[in-house]
């Protein structure tokens, strides 16, 4: 099973800028988790610091009972080794085909011999829908299929932690639709934890059992689904349905009269907030188990959701039940 | 402030990379490479340095001696400036400038690209990946291309004092040892090895912490060299000076 990530009291600057300040959340083990948040409001900055290339002024990141902030090299190598990370331009390295990126970790921390790597590089590679393009070079192939080979890299050492740094940009709406399959097919197989910053609205709606979002130099919210997709909170609807009307500006934050000017001027459209189902592993995967631990982790606090996460709760547990059974 | 953090951490990856190199499993593969690599772009540009550099050495001292009516020891003059001084800070400057720039670019291009975190969040050091062989590499190909300079350089003094200056040939050929003992051709390839080591590290430092794009990487180069060299001749003198304390000289 995938582990428990506890961050406490995070707070990051550069300089005199505040990134954030006193973030504070826990990834359940083995549960997806979506970090949201505007541009530029240190979504990056925050997945980096939970593997540990970024350090924070303030704060601990807690995997596997390690302080991945203060404890020693050696051992934050090791506690790296359960983690995969997909960057966002895929990372791979230049001289290097895609095969040999691929095969990289395998190389390096297994004693594998070439034709047990071959056969685990091909099955991640036919994952992601990269069979055929191994002898490639990644200035050869377009971003997005950087993006999945660097996903297929972060999967060779059954990681279980995962980590997604806006695996949905660069890609056509199908390709992401794919790609969110492809992530819960991978929690279902694996039952790693996994972690996806995005701005992609229809990926933080139908994949994650949890979301958080990052605004304003803190958190603005973390917790079940169902929370953030039934909040009130003007920037989270703002965000959430796409809308210039709002807290959040085109730099960062508006005044009072540049927002009641937008509102008189932007066309009426429809609210998008609301729960919707969330994506089930493709028919014959295995189970999702993290989905049945979420939902009796989500009961026990129940009473202390605000009533629209908790009418949006009871609506879908008869979906998990069902599917259990189904 | 900004200097002293420099030096600190030009400091910390030397004291990583030697660490490194007795308690880390060595990168055979990848020190072969960058061996091949860096002898392939220094060793033509040392030879063709290397020549005029002791011709011009051999002429001076040439003309010098025989002001002074010591003609007989033009050759161990020349041999002594050549071996101690010019071949190694000849090599130097090629394995800083033409090893160190690439070893710069090509860690800092990885840098930009997020080569390198890639690389530690799989848990692997690039430091002890990528720098420890780039490093090896240098110092290896410095003392190897000392030995190179060395003899052209001392060559091309002999064709130039004896074709053009009509010296004996053999009064050249016998001086050599009147002075110059074997130390200092141990100081020469002393100093070769610590100056590859320099120019490793203060290359593959800059390259490391390169940021802001492509221009970082050019910018990171250039600072690279320029330290490189100032760093090089500071610790030649250094060197020199402990040396002639240390190691009296012939017939003294």
């Amino acid at each position: 099973m995938g582990i428990e990530v506890e961050a406490d009291g995070l707070t990051k600057s550069f300089g005199r800028h505040t990134v954030w300040r006193d973030v504070s959340l826990t990834l359940p083990a083995g549960e997806i988790s979506v970090m949201l948040g505007p541009s530029g409001t240190g979504k990056t900055v925050f997945l980096k610091t939970l593997v540990g290339l970024v350090r924070p002024e303030r704060g601990r990141v807690v995997i596997n009972g390690v302080d991945i902030v203060s404890c020693r090299e050696r051992q934050l190598y090791r506690t790296r080794r359960l983690m995969g990370v997909m960057f966002q331009d895929g990372a791979l390295f230049g001289s290097m085909n895609l095969y040999d990126n691929i095969a990289f970790p395998l190389r390096e921390h297994t004693r594998r011999n070439e034709r047990q790597i071959r056969s685990i590089v091909e099955e991640k590679m036919a994952m992601v829908g990269l069979s055929g393009a191994e002898s490639k070079l990644p200035g050869e192939i377009s971003g997005g299929m950087r993006k999945r080979a660097g996903l297929a890299r972060a999967l060779v050492l059954d990681p279980e932690f995962i980590l997604c740094d806006e695996p949905d940009s660069g890609l056509d709406p199908v390709r992401t639709a794919y790609l969110s399959q492809l992530l819960i097919d991978l929690n279902a197989q694996i039952d790693a934890t996994i972690l996806i910053v995005t701005h992609n609205i229809q990926m933080a709606r139908t994949v994650p059992d949890n979301i958080g979002m990052l605004y304003r130099r803190q958190l603005v919210t973390f917790g079940p689904r169902e929370v953030l997709l039934t909040s009130d909170e003007p920037v989270v609807a703002q965000f959430l349905n796409g809308r210039r009307s709002g807290p959040i500006g085109m730099s960062e934050e508006k005044d009072a009269a540049a927002t009641a000017a937008e509102a008189m001027t932007e066309p009426d459209l429809d609210d998008v907030r609301g729960v919707v189902p969330q994506l089930t592993p493709t028919p014959g995967q295995p189970y999702r188990q993290a989905a049945a631990r979420r939902q009796e982790r989500v009961m026990r606090i129940l009473h202390q959701l605000p009533p629209a996460a908790q009418q949006g709760i009871l609506a879908g547990r008869h979906e998990v039940s069902h599917e259990r059974t189904g | 402030m900004n200097a002293l953090a420099e030096t600190g951490r030009v400091f910390t990856l030397a004291a990583q990379v030697a660490r490194m190199s007795f308690t880390t499993r060595p990168q055979v593969r990848e020190t072969v490479e960058q061996f091949w690599f860096i002898a392939s772009v220094t060793i033509l540009p040392a030879a063709l340095v290397s020549i005029p550099f002791g011709a011009v050495i051999a002429l001076q001292v040439g003309s010098l001696t025989r002001q002074l009516g010591a003609e007989s020891f033009t050759g161990a003059a020349s041999v002594l400036a050549i071996v101690q001084q010019a071949s190694p800070l000849v090599t130097a400057l090629l394995v800083a400038g033409a090893g160190g720039s690439a070893i710069c670019a090509d860690l800092g291009a990885r840098t930009i690209r997020e080569e390198m975190d890639a690389m530690e969040v799989m848990g692997i050091s690039p430091v002890q990946r990528l720098v420890v062989p780039r490093v090896h590499a240098a110092m290896g190909v410095a003392v190897l291309l000392n030995g190179l300079v060395s003899t052209v350089g001392v060559v091309g003094g002999y064709f130039f004092n004896v074709i053009m200056q009509n010296g004996t040939p053999g009064a050249y050929l016998a001086s050599f040892s009147a002075l110059a003992h074997l130390p200092d051709l141990w100081v020469s390839e002393i100093k070769a090895l610590i100056f590859g080591f320099i120019a490793g590290v203060v290359a593959a430092n800059r390259g490391i912490s390169a940021k802001g794009g492509p221009k970082g990487v050019g910018d990171a180069v250039n600072q690279s060299v320029v330290l490189a060299f100032l760093l090089l001749f500071f610790v030649n003198l250094v060197i020199t000076a402990i040396y002639l304390r240390v190691v009296p000289p012939k017939g003294a």
